[in-house]
């Protein structure tokens, strides 16, 4: 396979292009326009429609219908731009739409800066609608994560008919390095797909019965659920209510037990765990293998999936072996860290170094943090 | 083995494009793990411009760090901000055309280049980056010599192809002011 140089911003872009996706929305921002930049250009190339909207909240509205009428569609923003789209995210769970989003992390609050951060973990992974919806939260810490996590976004986001979200900081938007593109997905392969979406896209002419785009829209999971097992009975097997719709999330985001992925690394005789996830993570790897050298016994853990959120890699942790857990991250105060405390219960004494503010964190200061703490 | 890079100067001098060179030839013509980040303010020219690159054998860490083997750097208010930077024993190349400063530290090597003097003999101010490249390549053999002017003929030649018999000579004539300046080293 030829490795090919490459933005993470026009990774996540012809990743998903070669996942099937046909159409994107979007505002620009920076630190993330050369994703509709690259997808202007890509998508017309095979059939596809490339947008600009006049605001995110349009955008992420175009990506709605477009979704609702069969395509397979996403949109990508910095921070900032997501939050314009929460109310768009939030109905597209609540219309079971497998659309998927992109945030390139800049600083915040507010406007912040257009340099790196990762200031939207509790945003993403917690509440990025109203009404408690939750989404798949992928998390790259380089260009190849980013190509292989879009494509397997697009695959989540079908099979639970649920958004999914990919929560890249703007380091991996702007950086460049070699990957090797996951397969092209044929024309075969996604009619296929498309017609097996028959029964909830909107062809425009066709009434549906409990599977209408109308009852689709409202409480979305319950109608889905009796949409599907329309075949079987004839009769709604749930009650169409918003109750009954929202045990259906709380069971959908059961099953996601199973798409948890991290990188423990180093960890089997680990005296102590540094942690953090995408530019983050990859920056405590690197420190690990320098503090290693020094003769400290460091290991890795690197949340992959940062929802559902690994914590078993945390409790499995020997208290009696393990003296202490660093969590880094370009935020202050830490986010992810509020996971990684909750997973360790106070059995493990926990600290926090971060950067933010547009500052990209150094293994050099990590490692500061790390032997600060040493007694 | 890792090498880390950093390119500064101001931008429109073609900064980004030195780096982009190293990382296009490292991983279109090696094995090597290669990262490149650039920086940059929101001006296309006249605003500052530097970028890292980390070419290795291994996994890269992270995109930035304070300890860079080597710097190279196309103007005064980068040297002024990135001679810090250099790793004791690590290597710093000067575009001593423009920068009248001088370096304080007395733990590196300095590499003075007159990348525009030089470049403007052949014909243009604008290739005193391929001059910069060539005489960095020259000096470190941080990359085959000839990848990395074929990538920049591949490159730079595809939008200009009238200009490569200019950029060749650009890099040919600093590569040999490079691997001079080392023998004398």
């Amino acid at each position: 396979m030829e490795r090919v140089f490459m933005k993470g911003a026009e990774a996540v872009a012809e990743a998903a292009v070669r996942a099937g996706c046909r159409f994107y929305a979007g505002y620009p921002i920076t630190p993330q326009n050369e994703t509709p930049e690259y997808l202007a250009r890509r998508l017309p190339e095979v059939g596809g429609v490339f947008l600009q909207g006049e605001s995110e909240v349009a955008s992420i509205n175009m990506v709605l219908g477009a979704s609702i009428a069969g395509a397979k569609a996403m949109t990508s923003s910095s921070s900032v731009g997501i939050a314009l789209m929460a109310e768009g995210i939030s109905q597209a769970l609540n219309g079971c739409q497998p659309i998927v989003i992109a945030n390139f992390m800049r600083g915040g609050p507010g406007g912040g800066t257009i340099q790196p951060a990762q200031s939207d973990y509790l945003q993403g992974t917690k509440a990025i609608g109203n009404g408690g919806c939750k989404l798949i939260v992928l998390a790259p810490c380089n260009v190849q994560e980013a190509a292989d996590l879009t494509y397997e976004a697009f695959r989540l986001a079908e099979r639970d008919r649920n958004p999914v979200l990919i929560l890249a900081d703007g380091c991996i938007a702007s950086m460049m390095e070699p990957v090797i593109l996951p397969p092209m997905r044929t024309d075969e392969e996604l009619e296929k797909e498309r017609l097996a979406r028959r029964n909830w896209i909107s062809n425009g002419v066709r009434t549906r019965g409990w599977g209408s785009i109308k009852l689709d829209l409202w409480y979305g999971r319950a109608a889905m659920v009796n949409a599907e097992s329309q075949g079987a009975c004839g009769k709604p097997v749930v009650e169409h209510t918003l109750e009954s719709a929202n045990r259906l999330w709380a069971e959908l985001y059961e099953t996601w037990e199973n798409d948890i992925r991290v990188e423990e690394y180093r960890t089997e005789d680990a005296e102590y765990i540094l942690t953090g996830y995408g530019t983050g993570g990859r920056v405590c790897r690197a420190a690990v293998d320098q503090l290693r050298e020094k003769g400290y016994r460091v290991g890795l853990i690197r949340p992959i999936v940062v929802n559902p959120f690994p914590a078993n890699a945390y409790k499995k942790l020997d208290s009696q072996k393990v003296k202490f857990v660093l969590c880094s991250e370009m935020a202050i105060p830490g986010q992810m860290f509020e996971d990684v405390q909750a997973s360790l219960c106070d059995r493990i004494p926990s600290y926090y170094y971060g950067r933010s503010g547009g500052h990209i964190l150094e293994e050099s200061e990590v490692i500061d943090a790390f032997m600060s703490h040493l007694d | 083995m890792e090498r880390r890079i950093l390119i500064g100067g101001f931008g429109g001098q073609g900064v980004m494009m030195i780096g982009q060179l190293l990382s296009y030839t490292a991983c279109e013509t090696t094995d090597k793990n290669v990262l490149y980040f650039p920086s940059y303010g929101s001006e296309q020219r006249g605003g500052t411009a530097n970028c890292y690159v980390t070419i290795s054998d291994e996994q890269i860490g992270g995109p930035v760090g304070q300890e860079i083997d080597n710097v190279i750097v196309l103007n005064e208010p980068s040297l002024l901000k990135f001679e810090e930077r250099v790793k004791p024993g690590g290597l710093l190349f000067m575009n001593s055309s423009i920068i009248k400063a001088e370096p304080k530290r007395d733990d590196i090597t300095v590499i003075r280049v007159p990348a525009n003097e030089v470049a403007e003999e052949i014909g243009s101010g604008k290739i005193a980056n391929l001059v910069m490249l060539g005489t960095y390549i020259g000096y470190t053999d941080a990359l085959p010599e000839e990848n990395v002017l074929a990538t920049a003929l591949k490159k730079l030649g595809a939008k200009r192809p009238w200009l490569n018999e200019m950029n060749e000579k650009a890099f040919r004539t600093g590569l040999a002011y490079g691997k001079e300046q080392k023998s004398r080293a």
